[in-house]
């Protein structure tokens, strides 16, 4: 009997268990979804309004990639500059079909009233001399072949960001570019996106972008108020998802091997790991989630241009991670939200002016300054970030052994206190 | 009663004058214009051309000065005798008449007998034209070369005679050359005999000029036309297949149908009209309007509309390929007589030829000067990643802070050229203190963490930046160059190369050559390189590595200063500049391999022959360009990750 107990394998506790950030997370997240709907103007009291809850769930979907930023940087070390390349394409994605569908019904509308029936040909040249009027084009490029189809899209959400970054890692990792290096590399990779969307023949419209994504196609009739809502729930589902999903990657062995990569690439690669294959699992992983986060938050947006996906927001999208805390995903997600809101917050001129002396600072001006010499500081003196306060409170309440031998039992405190 | 008599003293007078109020009436220019008087006082365009041509052609010495004030509105004609005089206004309703026979001075008399010629400004254009022979060989040079100019603008077949005559007597070797040439020019164009134009076409051979072209390509005009038969003759210039580039199938269907030799095909829109046209009661053609949400369902509603002769038959798609197989279609010479044609068009290949070459040599010249350009604005990225291996994100940045004190210098010296030679200095002296004060607070904290430098740099890259457009608005700022940079080396129509790009040139070839006597022949670059290769080492041989990284960080960024007022020179100083280049400059220096200057000058070399052959394919598209270059950097680092020269040994491995 008592052998039978021996010999059964030891069960792992389950994740939200050994993590207890997890569950603070989610229930965290679950209390403010709850808040922000019955604040809201859709159905709530509507305290918060409908643009507000626009930027909220705009910022939640900034959580997303930035987690998945966290994964790619803070845990395996590289130092992507071209994550928010995936977000746009992503975007991108599903924007094609929102705004295929939405002129479709306009052009379907207006030919109704025809003396003949449209003919298939017809309503197909309306929407696209309907679209691609302004870059002075009248039929659709190739790549707008499934835009008619939602299922398609939404399988492009995924898969035009996983394969490019297939693709680009494959090249990449596999001839040993490694730390800076890379990261120029990745930074080129959007740049080279940006500028091939900024044409006109690129086939979306050149710098005018796809608009109107925020009218959802067949659903005029529902307010933006609770459209914007469907849009914050959505978000924060896949925020949690996320989140759940990569403490699951990153608790397990495959997160150990990820980090191990982080720390000493060359070792782990000696231990006999597949070290490309693991940074590109993540690479192309990090770069799906991200084009989920841009697929959820164009909607919001209503608009997405090639400027979207210009370098310097991928380098926005690495401040976030770094003041947030990297290596921790909680980090990720505090950093996003707390740097996206406070931009918002600065630049939207709610922020009162600063008078020193003579000296007149207007915020709108001089949040970019602040935010890139905070970023500076944070690089300097503060390399754990916001979450690093998070590791102060803890040390608070974990008890002074004064020197003493750290003991049995101690477990994961034991390792921290001897690395230090 | 004073009025009175001066009015009748004003009658005497006149009385008295009248003698000398003749005119030479049989003078032979009076007479010239007697003879087309009725035309010149219609002062219609339309009739006016013999009179004109008359006076032109006449040689008379006067013809000049006649036209000169027909065409200033200085002639008036008698009414009653209907002489011409030349007159001045001297009130409002007094004259003072001149002979056109010699120009003397007839007298004053009042204008109501006179009536002014007004030539519209039609009619002073032909006088103008009639005017350049005069000018052609009027004693001052200036006149003669203006006239050559307004032959240029707007030739006429009259000028070619008028051109001959004068080139013989030219006495100005350059201006001799030009009408010499524009006699050639308009012999290719309006001589009669056909050996003269072709001798002309000859001489032009192999002359990439833009005029000769202008001039040829009339010449080799055809119009496509259609037989039933292989048309014979010389005039034909080739036969086409259909559905070539030059004949479409569509346009040459277009060709039968515009002859009336077959049925018209109906656009899609137009069978719509159509039919919308004939509903009756909801249906036409034997189909409800319901079932009409198909093309195939209008065209054979379409057809059945057609077989009741309601509307036009069209023809079927095997209609059309059978008229299609039955003609033949070719393009006959309609600008010149064909002998005339061929020879242009061999002398335009010959020209193609030419320019394609010239073309190359442009394109070879825009590399260079792209390339200088990625050079200057890599160089100190090649010393600070190369020697340092430190990423500075914020060398776009140093760049535009360059671009801005060179603006701001202007701003205090306002003599261009004074200013720019100040600038260089103080721009190089400006960006060396902020790269030496960034490396003491900043990088020197983050030894051996490069990710997190080169995050830290991007930080202050986005603080310059806006406080760039904090102070300088967002506006671009004009950087002036100095008059004598202003223009372009012309070497012919094809081949120029603006100053400033030569002036970049020479900059970067001078800071080539400074970089390697600073690094080979001096101390600190002795140093420079001890601690590159070993810090340790250079240490313990008492080089102090601390010393040399700020005087490093702050060369490579005094550098990125002087580049920038180059790149000012020629781009507008904006507060973004330094992004424009920044990608561009670390693709230079990983294509071309860190820590190596020759692997900067290798890298831009590259980098801009590049990016300017890829423009070359596609002209209008320097996006596309930038895009493929990127993607070629991608794929070139996939087989020489370390760059096209790099280190090798220990070095390689820091």
């Amino acid at each position: 009997m008592s052998d039978l107990t021996l010999s059964a394998p030891t069960r792992r506790r389950p994740l939200v268990l050994r993590h207890p950030s997890v569950l603070v997370f989610l229930v965290v997240l679950a209390l403010f979804t709850l808040g922000v709907t019955l604040l809201s103007e859709g159905i709530g009291l509507g305290v918060i309004s409908t643009s507000f809850i626009k930027t909220l769930g705009k910022t939640l979907c900034f959580c997303l990639v930035a987690l998945a930023m966290d994964l790619v940087w803070g845990y395996c070390g590289i130092l992507s500059l071209g994550h928010m390349a995936f977000f746009g394409l992503g975007g991108y994605a599903i924007g094609m079909w929102l705004m295929y569908e939405r002129t479709r019904r306009i052009i379907v509308d207006s030919l109704a009233t025809a003396e003949l029936p449209a003919t298939p040909q017809e309503i197909s040249d309306g929407i696209a001399s309907q679209i691609f009027g302004v870059v002075g084009a009248s039929d659709f490029p190739p790549i707008w072949a499934f835009a008619h189809s939602l299922p398609l899209q939404l399988a492009a959400v995924i898969v035009a960001p996983g394969l490019l970054a297939l693709v680009f890692g494959w090249l990449a990792f596999r001839s040993r570019v490694t730390g800076v290096y890379l990261s120029i590399l990745t930074q080129a990779m959007t740049l080279a996106l940006a500028l091939y969307l900024f044409q006109n023949d690129s086939g979306l419209r050149g710098n005018n972008g796809l608009s109107g994504l925020q009218n959802l196609p067949g659903l005029d009739l529902v307010p933006q108020s609770t459209v914007s809502l469907w849009f914050f729930w959505a978000s924060a589902l896949a925020l949690g998802a996320g989140y759940l999903f990569c403490a699951w990657l990153v608790s397990g062995k495959f997160g150990s091997v990820i980090r191990a990569i982080r720390d000493d690439e060359t070792r782990v690669r000696f231990l006999g790991y597949p070290v490309e294959g693991f940074k590109l699992v993540v690479f192309t992983l990090t770069a799906i989630l991200a084009g989920i986060a841009g697929a959820l938050y164009y909607p919001q947006a209503g608009i997405i241009n090639p400027a979207e996906v210009a370098p310097i927001a991928s380098i926005y999208l690495a401040v976030w991670v770094a003041i947030g805390g990297r290596g921790r995903l909680y980090g990720a997600v505090i950093g996003a939200a707390f740097v996206s809101l406070l931009s918002s917050w600065f630049t939207g001129g709610q922020a009162p002016d600063l008078k020193i002396g003579s000296l007149h600072i207007q915020w709108v001006d001089w949040w970019t300054v602040l935010l890139g010499l905070s970023f500076v500081a944070v690089t300097l003196f503060a390399p754990k970030g916001i979450g690093g306060l998070v590791d102060l409170a803890a040390r608070i309440k974990s008890p002074n052994r004064h020197g003493a031998d750290l003991g049995p039992g101690a477990g994961a405190l034991r390792e921290r206190e001897a690395d230090e | 009663m004073t009025k009175i008599f001066q009015r009748f003293l004003f009658c005497l007078l006149c009385l008295l004058g009248a003698p000398a109020l003749a005119q030479e009436a049989d003078a032979p220019i009076q007479q010239l214009l007697q003879h087309h008087g009725e035309i010149i006082a219609k002062s219609s365009r339309k009739t006016i051309a013999p009179a004109i041509d008359a006076l032109a052609a006449s040689g008379l010495p006067a013809a000049q000065q006649v036209l000169e004030r027909w065409q200033a509105k200085e002639m008036w004609r008698d009414e009653t005798s209907g002489l011409f005089v030349f007159a001045e206004e001297i009130d409002r309703d007094t004259l003072r008449i001149f002979d056109p026979a010699n120009g003397t001075e007839i007298g004053a008399v009042p204008d109501e007998g006179y009536k002014q010629l007004k030539p519209n400004s039609g009619i002073r254009g032909m006088i103008g034209a009639a005017l350049v022979q005069f000018q052609l060989s009027a004693p001052d040079p200036v006149t003669r070369a203006t006239a050559l100019d307004a032959i240029e603008r707007d030739p006429d077949a009259s000028h070619l005679l008028a051109l001959r005559n004068a080139v013989g007597n030219e006495s100005d070797p350059a201006l001799k050359a030009r009408k010499a040439r524009l006699e050639r020019l308009l012999t290719i164009r309006f001589d009669t005999d056909t050996a003269t134009r072709i001798e002309a076409i000859e001489s032009f051979a192999g002359d990439p000029a833009v005029d000769v072209r202008a001039t040829l390509n009339p010449l080799v005009a055809t119009r496509i036309e259609v037989a039933t038969a292989a048309p014979q003759g010389d005039d034909i210039a080739r036969i086409l297949s259909v559905g070539s580039d030059a004949l479409p199938r569509a346009a040459a269907y277009a060709l039968l149908v515009e002859d009336g030799l077959v049925a018209p095909v109906l656009s899609r829109a137009e069978k719509r009209a159509a039919l919308i046209a004939h509903l009756r009661d909801g249906a036409v053609g034997g189909y409800q309007v319901a079932q009409l949400d198909r093309e195939d369902a209008r065209d054979a509603a379409y057809a059945k509309l057609a077989e009741t002769g309601a509307v036009a038959a069209v023809a079927t798609e095997a209609e059309v390929s059978a008229a299609l197989d039955a003609h033949v279609f070719y393009e006959r010479f309609i600008g010149a007589p064909p002998i005339v044609a061929r020879a242009a068009l061999r002398a335009l290949d010959a020209i193609e030829t030419k320019v394609n070459l010239n073309r190359a040599a442009d394109l070879v010249l825009d590399a260079l000067s792209l390339a200088s350009i990625y050079f200057l604005a890599a160089i100190g990225l090649a010393i600070t990643f190369g020697v340092m291996g430190v990423i500075n994100m914020a060398h776009g940045e140093f760049i535009m802070m360059g671009a801005y004190t060179g603006y701001v210098v202007q701003q205090v010296i306002p003599n261009y050229t004074v200013s720019i030679l100040a600038a260089l200095p103080i721009a190089f002296a400006v960006t060396f203190l902020a790269g030496v004060a960034m490396e003491r607070l900043v990088i020197r904290w983050l030894r051996h963490r490069p990710l997190e430098t080169l995050l830290a740099t991007f930080g202050i890259s986005i603080a310059l930046q806006q406080i760039a457009k904090n102070i300088f608005g967002t506006q671009a700022r004009p950087l002036t160059s100095p008059a004598w940079l202003d223009g372009s080396l012309v070497l012919n129509d094809i081949v120029s190369i603006s100053y400033i790009r030569i002036a970049i040139f020479v900059l970067a070839l001078v800071f080539l050559a400074l970089f390697l006597f600073v690094m080979n022949r001096t101390r600190l670059g002795l140093e420079v390189r001890a601690v590159t290769q070993n810090p340790r080492m250079a240490a313990s041989m008492g080089i102090n590595p601390d010393r040399i990284n700020m005087l490093t960080f702050g060369l490579g960024s005094g550098i990125a200063g002087i580049a920038g007022v180059a790149i000012g020179l020629y781009a507008k100083v904006t507060s973004e500049m330094g992004q424009d280049y920044i990608v561009q400059s670390f693709m230079t220096v990983v294509v071309g391999g860190v820590g190596n200057i020759w692997g900067a000058l290798v890298g831009a070399a590259m980098v801009g022959s590049l990016q300017k052959g890829i423009e070359w394919f596609n002209p209008s598209n320097t996006l596309a360009a930038q895009t493929y270059m990127i993607l070629f950097v991608i794929l070139f680092i996939q087989f020489r990750p370390r760059g096209i020269i790099a280190l090798k040994g220990r070095a390689a491995e820091a």
